[in-house]
């Protein structure tokens, strides 16, 4: 008997939700925000389904509901990759140590 | 490329994105962790392009549509100011939702370009995970928007609420279940839509009860739910970046979640029921016209420069006054003259997770004189001055000792234990819980009326 490839997404899910937790516990308080936009950056990998949506058909098939949908898509996730690691990084360039500690 | 290298690039981009999460445990390796986000990111998107192969008008259009959204991406980030940081995030996670709702309906339309059957037959389990991931996207999408208009001021912070609120929302999140049910037997476009259009109510009816002051648990929690969403896109997709990457997002948010609940001594369903700020008889307290000691600049500058250590509490008072540039340029001033500076961060100081963090970093302050609550509360006891700028309910230590009050149990930062304290304040007027501080009217505390940013730049003029 096989086993449907369902449960193997769900392990890898189940797993990750473990490493999400733990990893996130030992995040430091002060980087928190951070935090919370470089989790929005990655979020935005969905772009990869948008993508599919918006490349699919040809060119009298590009403009249909679905095409437009997975186009929309790209746009706002594209806003969010960039608008997400480039905010983080201008934030996280900010957190220095005391300058004689150097 | 095959569909199983294709496999492996997806799982190295959700092992990148772990080691992104991982590298913020310090401040040091966290810039290495952005970099490995956005690698990741580039793998997941270049790796797609290339498994579709076909680059005729379609990818033309995709690039157009991502290049502009790009685009705009990065100039909000260069532009926008540190203090918006609140509204950015929730903007960014309600792109998120949308997206991923926009992501199912694709897929819902055009089933075969995603292996997922045809229109009409799509397979029961794919179903069931689109209109999952379409519902929380949506839920994400329309609450993150009233938390901006909340954060940004275009929409009051106060909390709205009606009768029967929670029955509706009840009712709402019911039909939601009914209508996955409905759509996954029939298959029918109009359950698919009902199901989204119910989804956007919810949204805004979960949100708009809560304050502005529960923002942070608010943020986190949409946080958590853009994470959900991405992950029932993922389950549909079949696609294990996407799939790990929900996981960790939406664990994420859950821990900032508890973490800002712990920090109010409050339940999460209490934040969600909408619970302070919503009683005004709260507000009612005992002003019986208690004496306050009233100083000036100058009071404060004496004080705080014969003090040999001083922790300073900021709050989000200094947030919207913008005065983290002036603090630090007092903390400057008060170490020239051989004071010991601190800062104490409570962790639900300001309108999300880490806010004082990221204003303090912008200010050049040094992250290793910022510390949290734990690390410092034992400190105040043996310091000579407390400053407090912005902040109040957090160090109201009517949280110790009045079990009555709506913020007992609320671990508070021990200001009262320092030698004198000063209060920079606009009023007297209470704090968000609608608890009168009765610090305010302590032999030792002084209290400086005035905006944050102006009190502070006249304090640093009568230091120098």
């Amino acid at each position: 008997m096989e086993i449907d490839p369902f449960i193997f997404r769900l392990s890898i899910f189940v797993l990750a939700i473990f490493v999400g937790y733990y990893v996130v516990w030992s995040v430091t308080p002060s980087l928190h925000t951070p935090l919370m936009s470089v989790t929005n950056a990655i979020s935005s990998v969905i772009i990869v389904g948008a993508i599919i949506a918006g490349m699919s058909g040809d060119i009298k098939g590009i403009l249909n509901t679905s095409n437009i949908f997975g186009f929309l898509a790209i746009f706002l996730a594209a806003i969010n990759i960039f608008g997400g690691f480039l905010v983080t990084q201008r934030m996280l360039q900010m957190y220095k140590k005391k300058k004689k500690n150097k | 490329m095959s569909v199983n290298l294709l496999a492996i690039f997806y799982l190295i981009s959700g092992v990148l994105f772990i080691l992104a999460l991982r590298g913020l445990s310090s401040p040091e390796t966290s810039r290495r962790g952005n970099l490995f986000g956005m690698l990741g990111m580039a793998i997941a998107i270049t790796v797609t392009f290339l498994a579709i192969g076909n680059f005729s008008i379609g990818f033309v259009y995709v690039l157009i549509f991502f290049l502009v959204g790009g685009s705009i991406g990065a100039i909000i980030a260069y532009k926008i100011p540190m203090t918006a940081m609140p509204e950015l995030v929730a903007g960014f996670h309600s792109l998120v939702g949308l997206a991923a709702v926009f992501v199912a309906i694709s897929a819902f339309l055009n089933p075969q370009v995603f292996n997922l059957g045809s229109p009409g037959d799509i397979k029961l389990s794919s179903l069931i995970e689109m209109s999952i991931g379409a519902s929380i996207g949506a839920i994400t999408f329309s609450g993150s928007i009233i938390a901006f208009l909340k954060l940004r001021g275009i929409m009051s912070g106060a909390p709205i609420t009606f009768k029967g609120q929670h029955y509706i929302n009840l009712f709402l999140g019911l039909s939601i279940i009914v209508l996955i049910f409905y759509l996954c037997n029939t298959q029918s476009e109009s359950f698919f839509w009902r199901l989204i259009s119910i989804s956007f109510l919810l949204g805004l009816l979960l949100i708009i009860p809560i304050g502005g002051a529960d923002m942070p648990v608010v943020i986190s929690m949409l946080n958590s739910y853009s994470g959900w969403a991405a992950a029932g896109i993922g389950f549909t997709l079949e696609n294990t970046a996407l799939i790990i990457t929900g996981a960790l997002v939406g664990s994420s948010g859950a821990i900032l979640s508890y973490i800002m609940c712990k920090g109010m001594n409050r339940s999460f369903f209490n934040v969600i029921l909408g619970g302070f700020g919503s009683v005004n008889s709260l507000t009612v307290n005992n002003k019986d016209k208690k004496p306050v000691k009233n100083g000036n600049a100058e009071d404060a500058a004496y004080l705080m420069k014969n003090a040999s250590s001083v922790i300073i509490v900021p709050g989000y008072g200094m947030a919207v006054a913008q005065a983290q540039h002036a603090l630090k340029e007092m903390a400057d001033s008060l170490k020239k003259n051989g004071v010991k500076v601190s800062y104490a961060v409570h962790p639900v100081a300001g309108r999300m997770p880490g806010h004082m963090n990221v204003l303090l970093a912008e200010a050049n302050v040094p992250y290793d004189e910022v510390f949290e609550q734990e690390n410092i509360n034992n400190d105040f006891a043996s310091t000579d001055v407390a400053f407090v700028i912005g902040a109040n309910d957090v160090t109201n230590p009517v949280a110790k000792t009045d079990p009555k009050s709506p913020i007992y149990g609320m671990p508070i930062l021990d200001v009262e234990k320092s030698k004198s304290v000063l209060f920079v304040k606009r009023s007297l007027s209470p704090g968000y819980a609608g608890v009168d501080n009765e610090l305010f009217y302590r032999d030792n505390t002084l209290m400086l009326f005035a905006d944050a940013k102006k009190m502070t730049e006249e304090i640093v003029k009568n230091l120098n």
